[in-house]
């Protein structure tokens, strides 16, 4: 099988519409079952109590957070290196689902942080640099938003993604660094325990539905953007010309 | 092939590469120079603002001196970010606007090379200046001799990885409208390690601690920063004006 052949918007249209459905699914079960372990099976932390159980979230979506960040800059390199517009395609359909992910990541942590350290927000190294990192995701978007043409905000949006990729290990060391300065190692996000198998197992099994997630999003939104930007080709004239839910337009979607 | 076509390489070999990226930085950081020496209103008002913007610390939290001694360093630092901040849009508008951006383009000479020249233009008529009253803001801060010695000294490292971290920003954002808040919102989460490593050079010594390891910090990135921002302003420029 090519893989090349799907490099085209017109052929990665239907191959996406395909995966969406598999994703979706594989996600909200995975997720069930996670939060099935997390919430049921996983045992009570002795330290924490319930609080901790927060992490089944908060964990895969700060992982997912610089995850999708380093997945926009492989985009990046192949938009300013193929000059081609999928890559381009997707790392913009990347960029709102890797945001949410660093907004739930610092949201779940607050909710954590406010019954465990007494406080919402602590100038931690981890929370700092996860929040510099959501504003470089709304910085990208806010750029590639700002610029009409689609070819340049292609091609500055993944400049700004590398510039960003290549800032973000210096801003996480200075921030961690600037951290220990100011303030001793009092509180760590890590808890101090290592941690029971069953709870292992739970993020894990989230960890898996974040991707999931993230893939369908992603697939989801790269979908529209192909119809958006392709909207003058034959192809997607043809598509969107059949009425809506009739089985013509799966059929057109296939013959694609 | 056409007779133009045949006729340029024999030009531009006669004359080694290295030269001519020297005279292209040679030639930009002049012109900008020359520029900025016949519209002086332009560093003066930043000079201001980075004045008033750090005269508005102590009247919005009191004008105690173990506060103000204690946050001063980082004000400064602040406010001489937030000016740069200001001069950045400045650093290719013009050029844009008139047209002499695209001859620049067009010319064939290293872009690269030219934004470079643009840089130390920009840092000799933006930030020097800064540095230069830094000393006045630092006592009326209550900073001691040597803490404004070393806010300086870190000023002066610092604000030439802000001006070229800043310049991909301004190349990225050329021509656009709101293009000064675009820029902000690009460059401020890129700037937060060299505001950390400058102020907390001084901190560290007020703290009696050895500054050298943030200066040292502070260096490098502006050695990077250096080495690669001309490159990726050049390629931001050329894929705005494409």
């Amino acid at each position: 099988m090519n893989f090349y052949r799907y490099a085209s918007p017109q052929t990665f249209y239907p191959l996406a519409g395909r995966m969406l459905p598999w994703f979706a699914m594989a996600a909200v079960l995975l997720a069930v079952v996670g939060l099935a372990i997390g919430f049921v099976v996983a045992p009570t932390d002795f330290q924490q109590g319930e609080v901790y159980r927060i992490i089944f979230i908060h964990v895969p979506s700060a992982w997912m957070a610089m995850l999708v960040y380093l997945v926009m800059a492989g985009y990046a390199v192949l938009t300013l290196a193929l000059r081609a517009r999928l890559p381009a395609m997707m790392t913009l359909a990347l960029a709102p689902t890797g945001a949410l992910m660093a907004a739930i990541a610092l949201w779940t942590g607050a909710l954590w942080g406010k019954p465990t350290w007494g406080t919402y927000w602590a100038w931690d190294a981890r929370m700092t640099s996860t929040l510099i990192l959501l504003f470089l995701y709304l910085g990208y978007l806010a750029l590639v938003s700002a610029i009409e043409d689609t070819q340049r905000a292609d091609r500055a949006g993944a400049v700004l993604v590398l510039v960003g990729v290549i800032n973000v290990p210096i801003i996480y060391f200075s921030v961690q660094w600037w951290n220990t300065l100011h303030q001793g190692a009092s509180v760590s996000p890590t808890g101090g325990s290592s941690m029971a198998t069953v709870m292992l197992q739970g993020m894990l099994v989230m960890t898996l539905a974040a991707w999931c997630y993230c893939i369908a999003c992603a697939l989801h939104r790269v979908r529209s953007i192909i119809l958006e930007r392709e909207g003058h080709s034959h192809w997607v004239r043809r598509l969107v010309a059949q009425p809506a839910g009739s089985p013509l337009l799966e059929e057109a979607e296939n013959r694609i | 092939m056409s007779s133009a076509d045949s006729v340029r390489p024999a030009v531009e070999a006669s004359r080694p590469a290295t030269t001519d990226t020297f005279s292209a930085f040679g030639w930009a950081l002049r012109r900008d120079l020359t520029l900025a020496l016949r519209r002086k209103s332009a560093t003066l008002n930043l000079v201001s603002f980075f004045v008033l913007s750090c005269m508005m610390f102590p009247l919005a939290i009191g004008p105690q001196q173990a506060w103000l001694q204690r946050v001063g360093p980082g004000v400064v630092w602040v406010a001489a970010l937030l000016a740069l901040l200001l001069a950045l849009p400045r650093l290719f508008e013009h050029d844009h606007q008139d047209g002499s951006l695209e001859q620049m383009l067009a010319s064939g000479r290293s872009l690269p090379a030219l934004v470079a020249g643009k840089l130390l233009a920009a840092w000799l008529v933006s930030a020097l200046p800064l540095v230069v009253v830094t000393p006045l803001l630092a006592m009326s801060l209550y900073l001691d001799g040597s803490s404004t010695l070393l806010l300086m000294v870190s000023l002066l490292l610092g604000t030439p990885s802000l001006l070229a971290i800043g310049s991909i920003g301004a190349a990225l954002t050329l021509g656009l409208r709101g293009a000064a808040t675009l820029i902000t919102l690009i460059c401020l989460p890129l700037f937060v390690p060299v505001l950390i490593f400058g102020a907390g050079a001084v901190e560290m010594q007020a703290a009696g601690l050895s500054p050298l390891a943030h200066l040292a910090l502070l260096a490098a990135v502006m050695l990077l920063a250096l080495a690669s921002a001309p490159f990726v302003a050049a390629l931001g420029l050329r894929t705005s004006l494409e």
